[in-house]
């Protein structure tokens, strides 16, 4: 099942080309650019793993696109997206947030039905990804194990 | 924030698309490589395909990317430093062949463009750099042109593990434009083998290399410095394709230069004053601590020091002519002129 969260998710997976112009956009407006991943698609988890720090002062696309191509070389299995944050007065808020990567296999959610008293129903999703350990869900890169969440490496 | 509500109310009021300008979702669509907020240059001439049999006349294709306008703007505005324009032109026709290549469908790979620039100070190697920028972004070779100027402690960490995130930082930032270091063999301190200084150079040479296409790298400094620090670092030299050397000024480029500063700060020499003022570089360029270009605008500055108090002084009545005019007290009052064993500090 295909993942619709943020902006073009309803298009064809994004090139590369198309994510620089799009980040090119965003630099152009002012907005900061940043890097995040995640293994866990629940619609609800909005607050994904930042890639290194958020990109204030850069100039062009190609920087951005870099930590994309970066991030996606050590998480070719993660969800990878790209916030651009808008800090004006007024606005202060993300401004665009698009999916930049995402797992070959997207097994889905199962759907859970809680019954409470009164016959009430509470409802809850469970993307099955989540049934296995952070880190192990998305087949390839299992030997990573769960704990190599630092973002980039730093040197 | 404004108090008023109503679909008009400037505060939180959604952005929206349309003819007023973009909003949120006015992104560019996946077709439009360019943006829509792009600031940069108006579009060059339009790159149509030609066939084999199709002749293009060079000097119209010049015109058309204002090529010859530029490289006239730069030699005007630059005084002397024949071995810079003359290297600076031969990268515009190489740029301006290339683009024809490409459009004939023959193989046109991007140039290298990273340079090394070696002077004396105040030779006008910042200045050239932004320049090259800008021009290289005319040219179609950069998207942005902006440049970035970072010494060594821009790039070197304090401790370990904090240069390699600082040196991609300025990097990252230096992208689509020029990347300036200045006085670049700070970089390599081979007295200390612990120094990160290397490890920035690292993180530099594969960047020079893999990202050729975003970022043009121009090293600065003294040229026996700068052999020193090349020599040491082989990988950087066989990187850099551009050695530029700056000479020196001679005294008439250093009036040229200094006629040039006046005009545009609007300031005039009398006669008497052209004199002395010609006196008065000849005498600087002999003492030490001459840094060319730059003392001159520190001299220029300490006449309109000069010009201004004698102004006051004398009160009065004054006009937009004697607001204007450095007179040849104004130059004399120097201390280049006085006791050339005590020059001081302030004459540097």
């Amino acid at each position: 099942m295909r993942i619709t969260q943020g902006t073009f998710s309803y298009l064809p997976d994004l090139t590369d080309d198309e994510i620089a112009a799009q980040i090119q956009y965003a630099v152009d407006q002012g907005w900061s650019i940043a890097v995040e991943f995640t293994d866990d698609p629940h619609p609800r988890n909005f607050l994904w793993e930042m890639w290194g720090l958020p990109m204030f002062d850069i100039a062009d696309a190609a920087a951005g696109l870099h930590e994309v191509r970066a991030c996606r070389d050590v998480y070719p299995d993660h969800y990878i997206r790209v916030n651009a944050y808008d800090a004006s007065l007024g606005r202060q808020t993300t401004a665009l947030s698009f999916i930049v990567n995402r797992p070959g296999q997207e097994p889905g959610f199962r759907l859970d039905r809680q019954e409470g008293s009164d016959r009430q129903i509470r409802y809850s999703l469970q993307p099955y990804a989540t049934q296995r350990p952070a880190g192990e869900r998305y087949g390839r890169n299992e030997h990573r194990g769960g704990a190599g969440h630092s973002g980039p490496a730093s040197g | 924030m404004s108090a008023t509500a109503g679909p008009a109310g400037s505060g939180f009021a959604m952005p929206r698309p349309g003819p007023g300008g973009g909003g949120a979702n006015g992104a560019p669509g996946p077709g439009d490589p360019e943006g829509t907020g792009t600031a940069t240059a108006e579009p060059l001439a339009p790159d149509t395909p030609l066939s084999h049999e199709d002749v293009v006349e060079l000097g119209e294709e010049q015109q058309a990317q204002r090529l010859s306008a530029m490289l006239d703007d730069f030699d005007r505005e630059f005084v002397g430093l024949a071995p810079v324009k003359a290297r600076v032109r031969e990268i515009a026709a190489l740029l301006l062949i290339d683009r024809l290549r490409q459009r004939y469908g023959l193989t046109s790979s991007r140039p290298s463009l990273h340079m090394c620039f070696t002077g004396s100070p105040g030779t006008g190697k910042t200045t050239v750099a932004m320049h090259m920028g800008e021009m290289l972004r005319e040219l179609g070779y950069l998207r942005k042109g902006q440049l970035v100027s970072v010494t060594r402690d821009d790039l070197v960490g304090q401790y370990v593990g904090h240069t390699a995130p600082k040196t991609k930082e300025v990097l990252k930032r230096a992208m689509g434009g020029v990347l300036l270091i200045d006085e670049a063999y700070y970089l390599y301190r081979p007295e200390n083998e612990r120094d990160y200084g290397q490890e920035a150079i690292e993180i530099l040479l594969q960047f020079m290399e893999a990202h050729r296409e975003d970022l043009v790298v121009i090293l600065a400094g003294y040229a026996d410095r700068m052999d020193v620090f090349f020599r040491s670092n082989p990988g950087m030299a066989s990187r850099v394709a551009h050695h530029i050397d700056f000479p020196d000024f001679s005294l008439d480029e250093l009036m040229q230069i200094a006629g040039l500063m006046l005009d545009r700060e609007q300031y005039q020499l009398s006669g008497p004053a052209q004199a002395a003022f010609t006196e008065y570089v000849g005498l600087r360029m002999t003492q030490p601590r001459f840094a060319n270009a730059r003392s001159i605008r520190n001299a220029i500055d300490r006449m309109r020091l000069r010009q201004a108090r004698r102004l006051v002084a004398a009160g009065g009545t004054i006009g937009r002519g004697s607001l204007m005019e450095i007179s040849e007290s104004d130059v004399r009052a120097s201390r280049v002129f006085g006791d050339q064993a005590a020059n001081r500090a302030d004459e540097r």
